[in-house]
């Protein structure tokens, strides 16, 4: 009998121990998508879906155009029809029109879709809209893997609305075979007497960009650039002038806001910090490629990550477009954290401190949630479970033009990208230990999410790119985007402003 | 005999009347007066509000008017004079008239979007194949990034696009002159510069007048080749009153503030057209 048990139990263990390869080959065969992974056993898991019926229900996703975000939701909608018997209809909208395309049919009392795919800023203005993500789902192991940054980025006071399928941050890109070279550190030593290392502040960084700027210095017999920034007007723009502004503005001893004043709700906006910032971008007019003041994030990636630049900033895109296989710079890249700056701004005794400064920007990304009024409100969120399941997420991460980033805890292993993605293990370090640094950094800032947001950023967009136009001077620019803001905050109302404004403050201020 | 029933056949034309056209105007009126945005959905009244920010705190709304102004005059001039000078060319009996027809008609039959995408990467300045011709001349024109080179290339683009209504309308026209005064003009020896200028030309006037309207028209809504080309950039140099419209209203979902723009606009449009048609009717017809 007990030798039974002792059967029974070894019999039992091996199944559980074994069980997620069994389901792995099981689904993989089917799924060819998952095929590094197999299924990996989860809420969400294959198996898990599989056993849900759906049959007669018809699910409707309005997501981002094919590739980036709108290639994995189609492809995960095909896989869940499959496995529940769902219908899915998706429809592909560009970037621009995504927030209308909801906030139309939202604010005349319609769901025309029950997920809608934007971006994490729009959640203050989307919130009202969307149903809260269930305590099922909240409790899910996948969701208690979630980095708390995208755990805040995706909820709202607590409450979370959007369903975590994305994460976002801007750090610094840059091509490793020039910037480790010895023979170029020593080419860069004799004609500037500096040293030719990762950028620690913009000033260096622009002291290199201009220097590696219009030659062929990695010998492909082509002129080679500086670095490649989003500088279209209305093409995320802002998002880089923020990446930039931050080192100089978002000052670790000066909480209470980075963008606003929380007490006053006077914008930040137009101080030192923030015009030393778009002096810098002024001056990086000069070493970026010829057209590059009208790069935009598509021209930005293409950029970079074809070997056209030595520097670059933003979203993980040109990072992973730079190490995809067919690239011609694969494993030439490295990461590092957004460059910091020598001073920085205290807006409360009105002076510069002149300290290193360096500050992470959780730049807001893809976000999807549910709308209050779907009729299919679990099935939704079945879909959403499904999209970021750990076998799909894993396989997402390493198709660049998916334009899924890391955002749970465990994505932050290197051997995920040197096993799956044939990354060098000195770069998949970099690139894990930047984004992990990141993650555990107490200067962080956050996207502005208040109500009315585009309108804030649109001025900060007409305003930037009259500075890079010349049309203004860095002062001038900020001083009407200083301007536009008090507007927009007296038309909104300055209580519902600040009340939105301190849930962000709070997470900088880590308090939340 | 009673016919009052034949007002029933009014009824669906009617119908369509004030379902796409009267109840549109009116409702961007009425939008017109209210703060809808995306924080205050909704048909509130806030009166004149939104008129007196335009017409008080908003220069940029008119800088982007003026700028409108300059690049429709601008296109609408050398699409007729080249749409003129097409038509006249396939309208005389030369080889390949028939293909030529076609031809000059291909890029109006083309998506203005997709076809403003190929333009951008033409125009591409470290990627695009203009530069690179002219780099053997060595000069590399900064097309979308210097604001003043970025609206020519705007115009470049749209006189592209719309060349070919032109030509078709004027075609049109030259097809229905009467052959008499130019029998006429004949007899009399008159050279072929003579015979345009003056039989061919003001024979075409009325029709001149209305190609050029329906034209400005057009033209004075121009937004999707700013869109795709330049987004309004560099700094605001390129942006038109439609775009910014669309930036207020559906980026910046300030819905109540961009009918009010519309509105506007709108009536702007109407004054200065009849206006136009006035003075062209007067110069040409010399009425």
């Amino acid at each position: 009998m007990k030798l039974m048990k002792t059967c029974l139990t070894a019999l039992i263990s091996s199944l559980m121990i074994f069980s997620p390869m069994a389901y792995a080959d099981k689904w993989s065969d089917q799924f060819p998508h998952i095929k590094a992974t197999g299924d990996i056993p989860g809420d969400c898991s294959y198996e898990k879906m599989s056993k849900k019926n759906y049959k007669g229900k018809t699910l409707k996703i309005n997501t981002h155009a094919i590739p980036v975000m709108g290639e994995p939701t189609a492809l995960h909608a095909e896989q869940f029809e499959k496995l529940t018997g769902a219908k899915v209809e998706v429809t592909h909208t560009p970037a621009g029109d995504l927030y209308s395309k909801a906030m139309v049919p939202f604010q005349a009392g319609q769901a025309p879709y029950d997920v809608v795919f934007g971006f994490s800023n729009f959640i203050n203005d989307w919130k009202r809209y969307l149903a809260p993500v269930p305590k099922k789902y909240m409790n899910s192991p996948e969701m208690k893997d979630v980095t708390k940054s995208h755990m805040g980025v995706s909820s709202w006071d607590g409450t979370m609305y959007q369903y975590p399928v994305d994460g976002d941050r801007h750090y610094l890109k840059y091509r490793k075979d020039v910037i480790d070279n010895p023979e170029m550190q020593k080419k860069y030593k004799a004609d500037t007497g500096n040293e030719l290392r990762v950028p620690r502040t913009w000033k260096e960084y622009a002291q290199m960009a201009k220097y590696f700027n219009d030659w062929d210095w990695d010998g492909d017999g082509e002129k080679e650039y500086g670095s490649a920034e989003v500088m279209k007007k209305d093409d995320l723009m802002f998002a880089a002038f923020f990446s930039r502004s931050v080192a100089y503005a978002k000052n670790p001893r000066t909480p209470g806001g980075f963008f606003f004043d929380l007490e006053t709700m006077k914008p930040n906006i137009n101080n030192p910090g923030f015009v030393e910032a778009l002096t810098d971008w002024v001056e990086a007019t000069k070493y970026v490629p010829p057209g590059g003041t009208n790069f935009g994030l598509g021209d930005e990636i293409g950029s970079f990550g074809g070997g056209q630049t030595l520097f670059s900033f933003s979203w993980d895109d040109a990072f992973i477009a730079a190490m995809q296989d067919d690239s011609p710079i694969k494993n030439k890249v490295g990461a590092a954290p957004l460059p910091g700056a020598d001073r920085v701004w205290n807006r409360v005794t009105n002076s510069w401190e002149n300290q290193y400064n360096q500050a992470p920007y959780i730049v807001w990304g893809w976000a999807v949630g549910v709308a209050k009024k779907s009729k299919v409100k679990d099935m939704a969120f079945d879909y959403l479970c499904f999209f970021s399941n750990g076998a799909n997420h894993q396989a997402d991460l390493a198709i660049g033009r998916f334009g899924v980033n890391p955002f749970k805890n465990s994505d932050f292993d290197p051997n995920i990208y040197i096993n799956s993605m044939g990354w060098d293990p000195e770069i998949a370090n970099s690139y894990t230990q930047t984004l992990l640094d990141m993650e555990k950094s107490n200067n962080r800032v956050f996207p502005l999410r208040v109500p009315g947001v585009f309108e804030f950023t649109s001025a900060v967009a007409t305003g930037t790119s009259k500075a890079l136009a010349g049309q203004l001077s860095p002062q001038e620019a900020l001083d009407e985007v200083a301007k536009e803001w008090e507007a927009i905050v007296s038309r909104v109302g300055k209580k519902a402003v600040q009340d939105a404004y301190a849930v962000g403050v709070k997470m900088e201020d880590n308090k939340l | 005999m009673n016919f009052k029933h034949k007002y029933f056949f009014l009824f669906p034309g009617l119908f369509v009347l004030i379902g796409i056209l009267i109840f549109p105007i009116i409702f961007v009126v009425r939008l017109s007066l209210s703060g809808w945005n995306s924080y205050n959905p909704g048909l509130d009244y806030i009166g004149l509000e939104n008129y007196i920010r335009l017409f008080t705190d908003d220069p940029r709304f008119w800088e982007s008017f003026f700028r409108l102004s300059f690049l429709s005059v601008t296109t609408v001039i050398l699409q007729y004079v080249i749409g003129f000078a097409l038509a006249h060319m396939v309208w005389k009996d030369i080889k390949f008239k028939r293909f030529f027809r076609v031809l000059f008609l291909v890029p109006m039959m083309t998506t203005p979007v997709i076809m403003t995408v190929i333009w951008r990467t033409f125009f591409h300045e470290s990627l695009g194949p203009v530069n690179d011709l002219l780099s053997v001349f060595g000069v590399a024109p900064k097309w979308l990034t210097d604001p003043v080179i970025a609206k020519f290339t705007v115009i470049i683009v749209e006189v592209w696009q719309w060349t070919p209504f032109m030509f078709l309308l004027l075609l049109a026209g030259l097809l229905s002159l009467p052959k008499e005064p130019f029998l006429a003009a004949a007899i009399d020896g008159a050279s072929p510069v003579r015979k345009f200028i003056y039989v061919t030309f003001p024979l075409m006037a009325p029709i001149s007048i209305g190609a050029i309207i329906i034209r400005l028209i057009e033209a004075s809504k121009i937004m999707d080749t700013v869109y795709v080309l330049t987004s309004g950039g560099p700094g605001t140099s390129t942006e038109t009153s439609s775009f910014y419209i669309f930036i207020k209203g559906l980026r910046e979902f300030q819905m109540g503030y961009a009918a009010s723009m519309s509105f506007t606009y709108l009536i702007i449009m109407i004054i200065s057209l009849t206006i136009i048609a006035k003075v062209l009717t007067k110069v040409l017809l010399k009425e």
